[in-house]
């Protein structure tokens, strides 16, 4: 049987508050908290990006997999915001671990979903027994337009997962993928920041894609939603995790340890794979767990994992994800805010 | 860390902390040396350093070189590693009130330096608090 053998998280510590940025563009503070659903999001300092925080949350996966990491056979970076346009950030990353030159890289690239299409391709070479371990990160720092509603909630944050068939944390029971050709936000290029469909990124894309996946893999496994103890769905704000459970049949407790976003943001590819790394923190041996990403243009990955006894060992290898997050944190003012997000244009 | 082959001689040391310690006195050396500036030995073995350690003295860097203006100012220490190699470095993520000399320091891997709009990214180790 083909798993999770270790997981890692990482979050910058630089935070900035709903407030602040309503500040600035004269924007009504409590209805943007109350709509989204948000507090605070999490913000890369100038010298961390996609690859910094992926090797970061690796070597905390690598900490909790014990394994030596030449024997990674696959290096997968999911995100939106590879740092460059030409030249792969798995490179780096495999080299920063010692899993070169024998490993097979990519990078991966699906809006909010890129860090479980590799979590998928990877899991899927470990059980066609093409390779012994393979590693996949969902990592983002994400960028919204001043003054657009997406300024409140795009985040930095980075989740990585080690999968293998030997001293599994988590065995990977299930998977299925759903997708589609819509168009509800995109980024051109030469574009520095996406452009979204307002109202048509709900119910005819994040809405109907994740319960088209949540249906189909619970079809496909004969479970239905009171059979898991922990649902993890993506979250660009707090509100839409919530209500896409609630059509599903999924009570507030299942989905709330995994819901991060109210003080994180939406870390777009590290999105749901960070709820699933707060979730295995508190799970215990038995306990099933399913997730389901949601990537605009748009698709979803579902996976259904069943937690063993060996999470007690390897838990508190690393630093918990829910601690890294309420602790540690500096905040921000807009304009420091702005000059780390290079939203200030200087002379040449 | 101007030229992209500089920067990938580099890599072993910058992302991994590989160094070589002298099979006959023990001594160990970041970046690893041919020969033991020690002993002369030729036999030296492959080992990496420790990524945790104590602040021995730093300075803050309030006029620095013309491609870290933007960092500036920031605070750069040398840090004793717990197997003893001294390390020079920036350090990142404490506030300057917070920095103290013996207080405990973690290796992170971030991005140290751009090579201006258009050039490679070169990425490395910085301190951060353990």
């Amino acid at each position: 049987m083909q798993g999770i053998v270790g997981y890692g998280a990482y979050i910058p510590r630089n935070r900035i508050k709903v407030e602040e940025i309503a500040k600035v563009w004269g924007a009504d503070a409590p209805s943007y908290k109350r709509g989204l659903m948000l507090e605070e999001k999490s913000v890369p300092s100038p010298d961390q990006d996609t690859i910094t925080m992926s090797v970061e949350a690796s070597k905390n996966a690598l900490k909790r997999a014990k394994i030596d990491p030449a024997e990674i056979g696959a290096v997968y970076i999911g995100s939106e915001s590879h740092p460059y346009a030409v030249k792969p950030s798995g490179t780096v990353l495999a080299e920063a671990l010692g899993a070169t030159p024998e490993a097979h890289t990519a990078d991966f690239e699906f809006a909010c979903k890129a860090g479980t299409e590799g979590m998928y391709v990877a899991l899927s070479l470990v059980k066609a027994d093409e390779i012994k371990y393979g590693l996949a990160v969902g990592a983002d720092t994400s960028q919204g337009a001043p003054g657009d509603a997406l300024e409140y909630s795009a985040a930095a944050g980075a989740a990585s997962f080690i999968f293998g068939k030997e001293n599994i944390v988590a065995k990977a029971i299930e998977t299925y993928a759903y997708m589609t050709d819509t168009p509800d936000f995109w980024r051109r290029e030469y574009q520095y920041y996406p452009q979204h469909g307002g109202r048509f990124t709900g119910d005819p894309a994040y809405f109907k894609h994740i319960t088209g996946a949540a249906k189909g893999i619970m079809d496909k496994a004969g479970m239905k939603p009171a059979d898991f103890d922990y649902v993890i769905f993506h979250q660009p704000n707090g509100k839409f995790p919530f209500r896409v459970g609630k059509m599903l049949g999924f009570q507030k407790e299942q989905i709330e340890p995994g819901w991060l976003v109210n003080l994180l943001g939406n870390t777009y590819s590290g999105s749901s794979p960070l709820g699933l790394t707060s979730t295995l923190d508190i799970s215990k041996s038995g306990d099933m767990i399913l997730i389901v990403s949601y990537g605009s243009g748009a698709g979803s990955d579902a996976f259904i994992f069943e937690v063993t006894d060996r999470i007690d060992e390897v838990r508190d290898l690393a630093p918990k994800t829910r601690d890294v997050l309420e602790n540690n944190r500096n905040y921000l003012e807009y304009g420091e805010y702005a000059k780390f997000r290079h939203k200030i244009k200087k002379a040449d | 860390m101007p030229t992209p082959s500089r920067y990938w001689r580099e890599i072993p040391q910058r992302y991994r902390f590989e160094a070589n310690q002298c099979t006959k006195c023990q001594a160990k050396f970041f970046p690893p040396r041919l020969i033991c500036p020690e002993c002369k030995n030729k036999e030296l073995e492959e080992t990496k350093i420790e990524e945790k350690g104590k602040l021995l003295t730093y300075t803050i860097i309030r006029v620095p070189p013309h491609q870290y203006v933007d960092q500036a100012p920031f605070a750069v220490g040398i840090v004793e590693l717990d197997d003893g190699v001294k390390l020079t470095g920036q350090i990142v993520d404490c506030d300057f009130d917070d920095l103290k000399i013996g207080m405990r320091l973690k290796l992170e891997f971030r991005k140290v330096y751009q090579e201006g709009d258009s050039g490679i990214l070169c990425y490395g180790y910085k301190f951060v608090p353990d």
